[in-house]
């Protein structure tokens, strides 16, 4: 799936927070300014959060209040790091929770999830493939009429 | 009269300090973790909270024997509550609700931006109604302070914080962590060659510096393909004089729209030399900068808040809980 500009990321990011329920996990792979935080602001207006929504890089998880809470996690700090950070507890929290960087916490992630993986391309637009593990994100990205990978 | 003893610990550095009154400084301990972070290129949270655990009686210890003070003397115990890394925070809080449950001495909860604030009034009086900038690894915001202990924010970054954008910046230049400081240093060396988008360059008090780290990246990116040598130096200079030339441009705007008497800058990023050149050379306003050796986080700015907080008698309970982020217009105090 292919995004002309940010307008279209946040979009889309606010299309897919209505298909959402608690307990849902997202995780968004991709470089550095490809999008992710961009990606979560739509996330966070389709949930109904009203204050801005910034990058968690520095305090590793901020929290939000939506229709559900929403949880930005970015692990890119955790490079390299084993030890257990109690975020598994958030993962089973009645909120959603979207995770930057998930490769640094690879053990914790919980089995199922939607897996987002975020590329550039040439020209600067941008591009999503959707990776769903477990049955209600396969249904999700069906209701939403997304074509994904297994 | 007031006798503080403050316990910050929200990241990098487990720091005790002791203040009395308003600016009489008994002791500042700071136990800097930086060179265990610089072999990972950055902060790790585990290793930061563990090595907190080690230093934390350490650190107290000093910081009583240098100030020759007995607990019985102290009349409050501060603590940085967050925003930080959860891990780290925890610990300062535990040795701090010990103290005051073991002493009977009242608890203070600080904000760790109302340290950072505050740690300039350690100097110098703040003249109200001021204009704050908090720059740090954390936090890009602008905040409105109408009276004492009074926030308001009326700008901040809607991505990435400047200090942030700095250490991303390093790291795609392979400079050593913490990146903000050695990019200031190279700046000073280099001439402003390559041309960088002057980001959220419009009306209002917000910034975004996610697009001038894209750009950089982009730029090193496109050379490295051509087999082009970017010139390190140089590069660090125009990231530099782009991203301080809205920092200033931005604050000074807001300083004339609210018509404040100071404009006053906390925070790590506070440090940066170009920074401070660039702020002081444009603005008509009186600028105040927090002496070098309080930029950093330490516990004197801790404990100089919670000087404010002690006049005002606003303690906490022993039930203060820690959180990685706590909103800091919540914390400000009534008109006196």
């Amino acid at each position: 799936m292919d995004f002309q500009n940010e307008q279209d990321m946040i979009d889309f990011g606010e299309e897919l927070a209505k298909h959402l329920f608690p307990n849902a996990v997202i995780t968004l792979e991709g470089d550095l300014g490809v999008g992710k935080t961009t990606f979560t602001k739509g996330i966070g207006k389709g949930l109904g959060v009203k204050k801005i929504i910034n990058s968690p890089t520095f305090t590793i998880v901020k929290e939000y209040q939506g229709r559900w809470p929403l949880y930005h996690f970015d692990a890119y700090r955790l490079e390299g790091e084993n030890e257990e950070l109690g975020f598994e507890e958030m993962f089973e929290n009645d909120g959603v929770c979207v995770i930057e960087w998930p490769m640094y916490i690879q053990d914790i992630l919980p089995q199922e999830r939607l897996e987002i993986h975020m590329t550039k391309n040439s020209d600067q637009t941008r591009r999503m493939t959707f990776v769903p593990y477990g049955e209600k994100y396969q249904q999700l990205l069906e209701e939403m009429k997304i074509c994904y990978s297994l | 009269m007031s006798l503080i003893l403050a316990i910050e610990s929200s990241c990098d550095e487990m720091a005790v300090a002791i203040l009395k009154d308003k600016r009489e400084l008994l002791c500042n301990v700071v136990a800097s973790q930086i060179d265990t972070h610089r072999m990972f290129g950055g902060v790790v949270p585990e290793i930061a909270s563990r090595m907190h655990v080690e230093c934390v009686s350490t650190v107290l210890k000093t910081a009583l024997n240098e100030a020759q003070i007995n607990m019985q003397d102290i009349d409050a115990i501060a603590v940085t509550k967050g925003p930080g890394l959860v891990g780290s925070l925890h610990v300062g809080m535990q040795a701090a609700k010990t103290l005051a449950l073991a002493y009977h001495k009242p608890l203070i909860g600080v904000h760790h931006i109302a340290g950072h604030i505050y740690a300039n009034e350690l100097v110098e009086d703040i003249q109200y109604p001021c204009l704050c900038l908090v720059v740090s690894g954390g936090h890009s915001e602008l905040v409105y302070m109408k009276h004492e202990f009074s926030f308001e924010v009326i700008g901040q970054t809607l991505d990435d914080a400047i200090g942030e954008a700095y250490d991303k910046v390093g790291r795609v230049l392979h400079l050593p962590y913490p990146g903000g400081p050695v990019i200031d240093r190279m700046a000073k060396e280099g001439k402003h060659t390559y041309a960088l988008p002057l980001p959220m360059n419009d009306e209002s008090y917000n910034f975004s510096f996610s697009g001038l780290k894209s750009a950089v990246i982009n730029l090193c990116h496109n050379a490295s393909q051509r087999g082009e040598e970017i010139i390190p130096q140089d590069l660090a200079c125009s990231f530099q004089e782009v991203a301080v030339d809205v920092l200033v441009s931005k604050t000074i705007k807001a300083a004339q729209d609210y018509h404040v008497k100071q404009i006053i800058v906390a925070g790590g990023v506070s440090a940066n030399q170009g920074l401070r050149q660039a702020l002081t050379k444009r603005s008509e306003i009186p600028v105040l900068f927090p002496p070098m050796r309080y930029c950093t986080d330490n516990a004197a700015m801790i404990a100089s808040a919670a000087r404010v907080m002690f006049e005002h008698q606003k303690f906490s309970s022993l039930d203060l809980m820690v959180k990685p982020s706590y909103d800091l217009e919540e914390e400000s105090l009534g008109e006196s």
